[in-house]
C-alpha cells in the first residue's frame, strides 16, 4: 500500500537582516552576499524558539488538509535547537495542536537532517500498520557565532509533514541514506553556538553525503535525474545545492522552486523540508520530486516522491512558502543581536 | 509568582483558548468557568475551544517592563474582545504605532515568559493583527 504525504504547512518568521549588514559590521567583503547566495536570513522574534515554530507549522499542516489531530498516532520533531535539553518539544507541539494523548512522541537531533529522520520514523510506523498518521517535523532557531561564517545562514523556520495511507498529496517511492562519522560540524552541550571544520564541511561532508544518497537512491529506484520534474538539496547556502545538483545531472531549472535559502537562510532542520514545501506549493499530480537532505556528522536521506491527485485540493488552504517572503520586517544587526539573545547581560 | 502545576493547569486555555459555553443561555466563558453565573444549578457547561480571532478593545505600551520583559520593550498590551463575546488580556505583537482600537487580531503561539535561566518555558496565545500577517 502507498505510503506518503497527507499534508503539509511551514513557518517562518517575519524578521530579516540582510547579509549586507552582517558584512557591514564584520568588515567583511561586500559581496559576500553574492559569494554565498544568500542576501537575507530569518530571525525569530525575543517569543519565538524551535517549538513555537513546531506549533505553527503543524497547525498549518492540519489546516491544509483539515486533519483531525486525534488520529496522530506519533510526533518526531527533529531539531537541533530545541529549548530544552531535556523536557520533550513534542509533547508541548501535541498538545497546542489538540492530538489525543494515545501517541508515541521523541524528539531527535541530527544537525540539520532530523527532520527527514523524522519522517522515516513516521514512514516506517505507518507502513506498518501501527499508527494511522504520524507527524514528522523539523524546527530550528539555529545559532552562528557573532562574527563567524555560519552567521551570514543561520536562520529560523520549521516544516511539519502528516504522514499516512490515504488520500496522500504525495507519495514517497522509496528512500535511500547514506550516514558515516564525519565530524564537520558540532556543538558540544551547554556551549552556544556551534564549531565547525570551515572547508571540511563542503567536499567531505556534505557532497560525499548528498551525492551518495542521492546515487544509491537512483540506482534502488532505478531511476535517473531527468525522471523527475523537481529536485530539492538541503541547502546550507546557496553555493551548495545549486554545485551538487550540476554534479549528480540534474538541471538548475530542477531545484529553482525549492532553493529557498537565498531569501530565507538556512533553517537547518527545517531547510530541505521548506524547500520540499516550495515544491510541493507548484508541483502539478503525477510530478516526480527528489529529495535529498543533509546533516553534519554526518548523513544525508534521499527520498523519490510522486506528487498525487490530493495536492490540487488541499494546496491553497494553508499560507505557502512564498507567501511568508511577503511583508518581512528588517533589523539592523544591533536589534538583531537583541532578537539573539547574543548580547549577554 | 508562578508555579509549575499552576502553569500545568492552565495549558488548555493558555495554548488552545480553551474556555466554556453554556448551552442553556448560549453565554461564552474565557477563562473557563464551571458554573453559569446565567443559570445556576440550571447551566449545561461545555468546553468551547475558541477561535481567537478578535478585536482590540483597548490597549496599553508598556515603555518600562519588569526585568523579565525588559528587552521587549516597547509591546502593547490589549484586551481583546474574541468574536463569541468573552474578553481577555493579551500581547499583540505589533509596533505601537500600528495598534489602534478597533484592530482585528488573530492568535499565535509564543513564549509568555520564561522562569529565569533554569526554569519552565510558559508557552501560549499571543496576537497578530489580521492584516498584512501571514
Amino acid at each position: 500500500m502507498p505510503v506518503g504525504i497527507v499534508s503539509y504547512g511551514v513557518y517562518i518568521p517575519r524578521y530579516r537582516i540582510k547579509a549586507e549588514e552582517i558584512a557591514r559590521v564584520w568588515g567583511e567583503r561586500e559581496d559576500m552576499a553574492q559569494s554565498l547566495n544568500v542576501f537575507e536570513k530569518s530571525v525569530p522574534d525575543f517569543d519565538e524558539d524551535a517549538v513555537t515554530i513546531a506549533v505553527e507549522a503543524a497547525r498549518n499542516a492540519l489546516k491544509r488538509a483539515s486533519i483531525d489531530p486525534a488520529r496522530i498516532g506519533a510526533i518526531y520533531v527533529g531539531s537541533e535547537s530545541h529549548p530544552y535539553a531535556v523536557k520533550p518539544t513534542g509533547t508541548i507541539v501535541g498538545e497546542a495542536i489538540g492530538v489525543d494523548h494515545q501517541l508515541t512522541a521523541a524528539d531527535l537531533e541530527f544537525a540539520c537532517k532530523a527532520g527527514t529522520a523524522a519522517i522515516q520514523a513516521c514512514l516506517g510506523l505507518v507502513s506498518a500498520g501501527m499508527i494511522d498518521l504520524g507527524l514528522a517535523m523539523g524546527t530550528d532557531t539555529s545559532q552562528g557565532a557573532p562574527g563567524d561564517a555560519l552567521e551570514y545562514t543561520a536562520a529560523a523556520g520549521g516544516a511539519a509533514y502528516l504522514i499516512g495511507r490515504e488520500d496522500l498529496a504525495a507519495e514517497i517511492e522509496g528512500f535511500y541514506s547514506f550516514t558515516t562519522d564525519t565530524p564537520d560540524f558540532w556543538r558540544r552541550e551547554g556551549m552556544p553556538y556551534p564549531e565547525h571544520g570551515g572547508r571540511f564541511t563542503g567536499v567531505p561532508g556534505y557532497f560525499k553525503h548528498v551525492t551518495s544518497a542521492t546515487r544509491g537512491l537512483l540506482k534502488k529506484m532505478k531511476t535517473i535525474p531527468e525522471d523527475y520534474d523537481y529536485a530539492v538539496f538541503h541547502q546550507p547556502n546557496g553555493k551548495f545545492p545549486r554545485r551538487v545538483a550540476k554534479s549528480l545531472g540534474f538541471s538548475a531549472d530542477q531545484i529553482e522552486p525549492g532553493l529557498v535559502v537565498p531569501w530565507i537562510g538556512n533553517t537547518y532542520s527545517g531547510s530541505s523540508l521548506i524547500g520540499l514545501a516550495a515544491t510541493l506549493d507548484v508541483a502539478k499530480p503525477g510530478d516526480r520530486i527528489f529529495l535529498a537532505s543533509f546533516g553534519s556528522g554526518a548523513g544525508s536521506d534521499a527520498f523519490s516522491i510522486r506528487v498525487g491527485d490530493a495536492i490540487e485540493d488541499i494546496r491553497n488552504r494553508a499560507p505557502r512558502v512564498r507567501d511568508y517572503f511577503e511583508n518581512v520586517q528588517y533589523l539592523d544587526y544591533a536589534v538583531y543581536a537583541k532578537h539573539k539573545g547574543k548580547l549577554r547581560l | 509568582m508562578s508555579t509549575v502545576p499552576r502553569f500545568w493547569r492552565h495549558i488548555p486555555q493558555r495554548y488552545n483558548l480553551v474556555g466554556t459555553h453554556c448551552e442553556k443561555c448560549d453565554e461564552y466563558y474565557y477563562p473557563p468557568r464551571t458554573i453559569c453565573p446565567n443559570c445556576r444549578r440550571n447551566a449545561k457547561m461545555e468546553d468551547h475551544k475558541f477561535d481567537g480571532e478578535g478585536t482590540v478593545v483597548t490597549f496599553t505600551t508598556i515603555y518600562n517592563a519588569t526585568d523579565d520583559f525588559k528587552r521587549q520593550t516597547p509591546y502593547n498590551l490589549a484586551i481583546i474582545e474574541l468574536l463569541e463575546g468573552p474578553r481577555l488580556t493579551g500581547q499583540v505583537i505589533c509596533s505601537p504605532e500600528v495598534i489602534e482600537i478597533g484592530m482585528r487580531v488573530k492568535p499565535v503561539f509564543r513564549i509568555l515568559w520564561k522562569e529565569g535561566e533554569r526554569g519552565i518555558i510558559y508557552y501560549g496565545t499571543k496576537f497578530v493583527p489580521t492584516e498584512g500577517w501571514v
